[in-house]
Order: structure tokens, then C-alpha cells, then sequence
């Protein structure tokens, strides 16, 4: 068995024995989220920020609260360094917490990072003392660099945001992980559970996804489903996997001569 | 005076300090946080700080997302 195999995951100063991050966005309702919630077995779980509506209520945070599961607020929407900077400050004052999901976006077209933005914003954000995860691109030499910024992971998309696309460059993730000092999030583009479980058989050590389950026809079985392949992919990863061979190799004992 | 509160006109009256103001236009205390034009007013400052006729105040708070 590796090492590595049954310790926690760990981002920062937290340690989570979860290694699914289901985000709260997409539900249709607070009583689909919750049991969603629960079924993924997520310990950490990303919320957006957004004005005030006065007859909105706190639900979703007294939600969280209940099922005690830690606050991973993302940046979601921002297009440059400095409203994402503005947008981490506010999180971390309402919800009191210096984690934060990092996502400053293009356009909303692909809702792809926009990596110049995104690596200014991480080194403000490291500067001012957060924990900071950054939505990064697939790329290897970007992730090397956030990670030398001095972000607590790095967080690559499989596919753009909510397409379910699954990992459309697992070489790419494979390369991340490779060079990789701090945990790697495989983030966004998940449709499906044997994505979760490719993405962890390539290494990396969570998954963070939302769409996949909150928009499922059954949100809770989905979710259920995204666990077991987060848990078989990280055992299946580390427990040494037979070499890939050309030929046939008989697993049953050679015939007995006639 | 008029300030612009979560983006629409809102006529403060009296003191315009922004825990009152806060508590006049009836938003939550837990779980918000609050920026006057562009900057983050820390919740131990509420009580003091001061606001400007015309000043741009956001108040937010976490919605499902990501």
C-alpha cells in the first residue's frame, strides 16, 4: 500500500478525510442540497457571493452550519484581479474564513480562466494571508506558477464550467500532478462517476464539483454515485495497477499435458 | 441624504452611520459583509463609520454557487 493511501487530505491548516468538494451550486431547493450534501459525504463545500435579498433569508448558511460542513466561498463571476480581491475580502469578512476558491473568468461564453488575471489576483490574495485555491487552466506551467505564488492547491478543470465534458487532456492533469508540492483539485467538467474516478487514477488527490450532481435527475444518487468513484479512484491509484501489456497473459496455470 | 444601497437609490435619514443604516433598510447582521465605495468596512467599524451623501454601498452575503 503507498503511503499515501489512507492519509487525509490537507489544504492549508485543513484536514478533511473527504476527498469529494461538492459545491452548492445548481440545487433546485435547500431540501435537494442537503440530501445531496449528505449522500456526497463532502466536508467542504463552495458558496458564491451575492447582494443582500432582504426577504432571501440565511438559509443556506444556517444549512451548512447544521451539518457542519467548512465554507469554501469562490470569486465566481469576477473578470479581473481586482474585483476577485474585493470579492475574497467580502467572503472572508461575512463568513469568516481565509479560504477561498479563486475564479477570475474570461468571458462568460467559456467561463475559462483568464491566467494573467488569475496569477495577479493569487499573489494579492496570498499577500493579505488567505488560503487560496485557485480555478486554474489545465496547464501545467500555469499550476507550477500559482503553486510558487504560494496558493494551497491548485485546481485545474477536466472541461469548462458545467459542460460535463469529463477531462478532455488527462495528460495534462497527469503533468500537474507530476510536478505538483500542494494537493491537486480536479475542478470543473465532471458529468459523471467514472470521471471522478479518472481524475483520481491520474493522480490527483479531490474532486470539486457541482453541476454534475445538483442537475442530475436525482441529485442524492448522484452524489452517492460521485463518492464511491472519488473512494474506488484513490484506491484504485494507490494500489499498484498491473502494467499495460500487448498481449494476452494468462491468468489461469498453463493446460496439463495430453 | 441619498446613498446607492445594493445598486438602487435609498434616502438615509438622520444620522448616517452604517450600522443604522443597516439596520434601517432591514438586512441581516450575520453572515453579510460590507463595502463603501469599493472597500471592505470591517463589522467592529460599523458603529463609527461615517458614510458619504452618494456613497456606493454593497452588502452580501453567500448564495448557492460553484
Amino acid at each position: 500500500m503507498s503511503e499515501r493511501a489512507d492519509t487525509p487530505l490537507i489544504i492549508g491548516d485543513e484536514k478533511f478525510d473527504s476527498r469529494l468538494i461538492m459545491g452548492t451550486g445548481g440545487a433546485a431547493n435547500l431540501e435537494i442540497l442537503e440530501r445531496a450534501l449528505v449522500a456526497s459525504g463532502t466536508e467542504l463545500t463552495t458558496v458564491a457571493l451575492r447582494r443582500v435579498d432582504v426577504t432571501g433569508g440565511t438559509g443556506l448558511l444556517d444549512l451548512l452550519r447544521r451539518l457542519g460542513i467548512r465554507i469554501l466561498p469562490n470569486t465566481a463571476g469576477c473578470r479581473t484581479a481586482a474585483e476577485a480581491v474585493l470579492t475574497a475580502r467580502m467572503a472572508r469578512e461575512a463568513l469568516e474564513t481565509d479560504l477561498v476558491k479563486l475564479e477570475v473568468v474570461a468571458d462568460e461564453r467559456t467561463l475559462l480562466p483568464d491566467p494573467v488575471e488569475l496569477l495577479d489576483a493569487a499573489e494579492q490574495l496570498v499577500d493579505d494571508g488567505f488560503t487560496v485555491l485557485p480555478y486554474t487552466n489545465d496547464d501545467p506551467v500555469l499550476s507550477r506558477k500559482l503553486e510558487q505564488a504560494g496558493c494551497a492547491a491548485v485546481m485545474p478543470l477536466g472541461s469548462p464550467i458545467g459542460t460535463g465534458l469529463g477531462i478532455r487532456n488527462p495528460h495534462n492533469i497527469e503533468m500537474i500532478v507530476a510536478e505538483a508540492g500542494v494537493p491537486v483539485v480536479l475542478d470543473a467538467g465532471i458529468g459523471t462517476a467514472s470521471e471522478a474516478a479518472l481524475a483520481m487514477e491520474l493522480g490527483c488527490d479531490a474532486v470539486l464539483l457541482a453541476t454534475a450532481v445538483t442537475r442530475a435527475a436525482d441529485p442524492e444518487r448522484m452524489a452517492t454515485a460521485m463518492r464511491r468513484g472519488v473512494e474506488a479512484g484513490w484506491a484504485a491509484r494507490h494500489a499498484g495497477r498491473i502494467p499495460r501489456r500487448y498481449w494476452a497473459h494468462a491468468s489461469s496455470p498453463e493446460p496439463d499435458p495430453g | 441624504m441619498q446613498i446607492v444601497l445594493n445598486g438602487e437609490n435609498h434616502e438615509v435619514d438622520g444620522e448616517p452611520v452604517l450600522a443604522r443604516v443597516l439596520a434601517d433598510a432591514g438586512l441581516p447582521e450575520r453572515g453579510v459583509a460590507v463595502a463603501v465605495d469599493g472597500e471592505v468596512v470591517p463589522r467592529r467599524s460599523w458603529g463609527e463609520h461615517r458614510i458619504a451623501d452618494g456613497a456606493r454601498v454593497e452588502v452580501l452575503t453567500a448564495v448557492q454557487g460553484g
